[in-house]
């Protein structure tokens, strides 16, 4: 079962501009839980303090009843909760297999080891692997990164993110400029993914967010205007206004 | 510990500390607006050196050594940056060091070949060879120029930037370098432009210092080195930064080197304190940038982004 | 390593230059020029000099320009003892490694707290406050520097000669490009790699960069402090001109135009340079004022410098060595760099 995220009232100033305003989210253990708003919410902003590279002004997160609000990244990831970057952040001088290989062991182990290869690590082989194939990069694991295409590109980013064997993962606009046929295999991906981990989803593609969320927040100007399911969110008035504008859903 | 050699040293200070901010606001513009990394800003400054010295003797008049480093530096300066420092905008630091590194120690060796290895040394000018009174005390004329002179450059550079459109340009240049040139100014012209500046600042720098210090192949690097340790206190990229820190650096290295000695005579043996004042006062301004990066690693007064 | 990378030309190559300078002492002796002896093993001190600061700016990304500071230091850690009478090899060695240990550990975390042209400047300055410092201790020297008249003694041997110089030297060295080799592909040396391009993503996933760049600055300093202990006792002098700033600079440039991030550009580079610079003194006094303009065009060509040209090499030639993808598709071949 995935872990929870709790945030208490999380609040980021830039000097004079509230870019994250007393935001209160409770996302439960196992479900995909998706965060829209119109662009400049503050959703990026949002989830780098969830992640902890960036350092809210005020306010709490609780991770599986675990208070990590200063808790560094790195044993953020330690612990189970990593993040997918929006713009693709991957290593590219190594290749697939060395990403996903060092996402893995980087999760559950040190790197002070100076002797024998990283690829000879056989737990974190086996969970790359596993991880590259439910990604569908099999047949790329030798290739450089800096030679993949965009969407393989971003495949190989959340790759990386399910290779942590993660207990949370914030997913920040995993589908961004991929194509239809990639979009279906990552829903479908998530979709098989459900109720193992607990997912944050950032999305701008609302087909991918009905598709697959339990719950839906709504951002707006850095305050969450409201939290529902789906079909709650497909009715209420005011969000269609604001965000959905005159579109039928 | 008389307060006549204290107020002397003290202007020592300030004196050194005006030189150190001519050197150092050349160099932290040119990096704060061109992001180039210039090791061979030191070699600007012996350029200077070396024309303002040969100038001197060939003419003996100090004013013509002034225009003589000016001009040499600028133009230098100008073409270093049309012919290699252009292209190397796009690259990493790595490539800004190496390529500097080589022309360092190109120009050092130029030096040698041309004017020989033994140090050049220059009187300093008859109108500025008397003392001037200050607050009672007798001070050096030619130092009190040179803080003079390294005020007025100060102020006149914080109205070019500040107060001119020029100055607007380079600002606008340093955060959007594109649209600057979109606007139609040509911006070869400005990096240019900015980068002789910068070296005509680092050869008068050399110019006035040539007659109290000796003027030698090699010189520029210590110097250079002492300014990076003022642009790390003052903030990379703020030329006010590079003021205050300029000033901070030249008192206490100054005040340093003087007192150190003798005020570790008072609590330790002597022979201990004979061996360890020098060093210690030595390493002074360095310690000083190591406390100041582990409190503020940004700077004393960092360069505000737009 | 496999068998198939030995046919590789960035293989044999920098290997066969390893075999030939086994063979230096001899062949140095048999043409009565021992000189040589003493040209070459300074050539592979500074080896194993570049091959310490490879670790942090080919590897790990962090342009240090003080470098010198270590190779200074150990220099000293030899003659400092010796000045006291002080001649047990283990003595300077445990010296030298916790002097070299604890300084780059300081200035290290200090420097660190910076990154890009604030580092470069700041290890420039540690050096140079290094120099300062020793310059101005005229007890032991000051600016002349300090002659040692007992070599390195570790019982079994001690470092009195240039042969046996150059044998530990090129043992060290040895043993050094093989644990690079190895580190690598290591995850120490994969952190390492991963944060030179993308630290933010090594934090990310869950490895604090920092105490891995610190753990790597320290390692390059003892190495390079290695170095210097070897160098003085080969020159039996030890010279505040081993801290110069210019003395870091030629580190870089040796890193560099072997091929930076390599594991045998240092050992390369070292060669070409310090070679180029017995060339070129032959021919005049002034050969800087070629070799500085040489620098510069080398910095406007690249940093994959020769390991880099003989890797061009190896993708040229046919690959009859590679295996082909089981579906008999002409994929585009994928050279991984071993070296």
């Amino acid at each position: 079962m995935g872990g929870t995220l709790r945030t208490e009232a999380l609040t980021k100033r830039y000097g004079g501009l509230l870019v994250t305003d007393a935001v209160s989210l409770d996302i439960r253990g196992g479900e995909i839980h998706a965060l829209i708003g119109p662009n400049g919410a503050g959703k990026t902003t949002l989830i780098n303090q969830l992640s902890g590279e960036l350092a809210p002004v005020s306010g709490k997160i609780w991770f599986s009843d675990g208070d990590v609000t200063l808790l560094p990244i790195h044993q953020r990831a330690r612990s189970g909760l990593l993040r997918s970057y929006q713009i693709t952040s991957v290593f590219d001088e190594f290749t697939v297999l060395e990403n996903v290989m060092f996402a893995a062991m980087a999760a559950k182990e040190h790197a002070f080891k100076f002797w024998r290869a990283m690829v000879d690590n056989r737990r974190a082989r086996a969970a790359a692997q596993a991880s590259i194939a439910s990604c569908g990069l099999e047949r790329q694991v030798d290739t450089l990164a800096a030679d993949l295409a965009y969407g393989e590109r971003r495949q190989l980013e959340l790759a990386m993110s399910l290779a942590a064997e993660p207990k949370f993962l914030l997913l920040d606009e995993p589908m961004a400029g991929m194509s239809v046929q990639e979009s279906s295999a990552v829903i479908a991906l998530l979709q098989a993914l459900k109720g193992r981990y607990t997912i944050l989803l950032v999305e701008h593609d609302m087909d991918a967010v009905f598709a697959l969320a339990d719950r839906i927040s709504v951002l707006v100007y850095g305050k969450v205007m409201f939290t529902g399911t789906p079909a709650e969110i497909r009715n209420h008035p005011e969000i269609r206004a604001v965000y959905l504008g005159e579109e039928e859903i | 510990m008389s307060t006549a050699l204290l107020f002397a040293q003290a202007l020592n200070g300030l004196q050194y500390g005006v030189l150190l901010f001519l050197l150092a606001a050349g160099l932290t513009l040119v990096f704060g607006i061109m992001s180039f990394v210039n090791l061979a800003h030191g070699s600007l400054y012996m350029v200077g050196a070396y024309a303002a010295a040969t100038a001197f003797r060939l003419t003996e008049s100090f004013s013509l050594s002034l225009v003589a480093a000016v001009l040499a530096t600028g133009v230098l300066g100008f073409a270093l940056e049309r012919v290699a420092v252009s292209r190397l905008y796009q690259r990493d630091h790595l490539d800004h060091v190496l390529a500097t590194f080589g022309l360092v120690l190109f120009f050092n060796e130029a030096a040698r070949l041309i004017w020989g290895p033994q140090p050049y040394f220059i009187q300093v000018p008859e109108a500025l060879s008397g003392t001037v009174n200050l607050f009672g005390f007798n001070y050096p004329a030619y130092r009190f120029a040179i803080i003079a002179v390294g005020l007025l450059v100060a102020v006149g550079s914080y109205w070019l930037i500040n107060k001119t459109r020029i100055g607007m340009l380079i600002r606008a240049g340093a955060v959007n370098p594109k649209m600057v040139s979109a606007l139609g100014v040509n911006i070869q012209l400005l990096n240019g432009g900015l980068f002789a500046l910068g070296a005509i600042l680092a050869g008068l720098a050399g110019a006035m210092a040539a007659p109290i210090l000796s003027v030698q192949s090699g010189m520029g690097e210590p110097v250079l080195i002492t300014t990076l340790v003022v642009i790390v206190i003052g903030g990379v990229g703020s030329v006010s930064g590079a003021f205050y820190a300029a000033l901070i650096v030249g008192v206490i290295d100054t005040l340093g080197r003087a007192y150190l000695p003798m005020l570790l005579r008072q609590v330790t043996e002597r022979s201990f304190a004979d061996a360890a004042g020098p060093a210690v006062a030595s390493m002074l301004i360095y310690v000083l940038m190591a406390v100041v990066l582990a409190w503020r690693p940004q700077g004393l007064f960092p360069a505000k982004r737009g | 390593m496999n068998l198939q990378n030995f046919s590789r030309v960035s293989i044999w190559v920098p290997l066969s230059i390893f075999a030939l300078l086994t063979l230096v002492p001899f062949a140095a002796n048999a043409l009565d020029q021992s000189f040589y002896i003493s040209f070459f093993a300074r050539i592979v001190i500074y080896a194993i000099a570049a091959s310490a600061l490879n670790l942090v700016l080919g590897y790990g990304g962090m342009v240090s320009f003080g470098h010198a500071l270590f190779f200074g230091l150990g220099a000293y850690c030899v003659s400092l003892p010796a000045f006291y009478d002080i001649s047990n090899g283990w003595v300077h060695l445990a010296y030298c490694l916790s002097v070299c240990g604890v300084v780059a550990l300081i200035t290290g975390l200090i420097s660190l707290r910076t990154s890009g042209i604030a580092f470069i400047m700041i290890t420039l300055a540690f050096a140079q406050m290094g120099y300062f410092l020793i310059v101005s201790l005229k007890q032991y020297g000051g600016d002349d520097g300090m002659t040692i008249a007992m070599p390195s003694n570790f019982g079994l041997v001690n470092l009195g000669s240039p042969e046996r110089i150059y044998a530990v030297a090129l043992g060290i060295l040895a043993l050094t490009t093989w644990w690079l080799a190895r580190l690598r592909t290591a995850p120490f040396g994969m952190a390492l790699r991963g944060a030179k391009t993308n630290a933010r993503r090594v934090n990310a996933v869950g490895l604090p960069v920092l105490r891995y760049q610190l753990t790597a600055y320290v390692i390059s300093g003892m190495i390079c402090g290695l170095a210097g202990m070897l160098l003085a006792n080969l020159n039996a002098f030890a010279s505040p001109s081993a801290l110069s700033w210019t003395v870091s600079g030629e580190l870089i440039v040796m890193v560099v135009l072997g091929g930076m991030g390599s594991v045998f550009g240092p050992v390369l580079g070292a060669l070409a340079f310090l070679g180029l610079e017995e060339i070129l003194k032959a021919y005049t006094e002034h050969w800087m004022v070629i070799f500085g303009p040489l620098i510069v065009l080398m910095s406007l060509v690249g940093k994959k410098g020769i390991v880099g040209l003989l890797q061009k090499l190896d993708r040229a030639r046919p690959r009859q060595f590679e295996s082909r993808a089981a579906t008999g598709k002409v994929e585009r071949p994928v050279q991984k760099e071993v070296a």
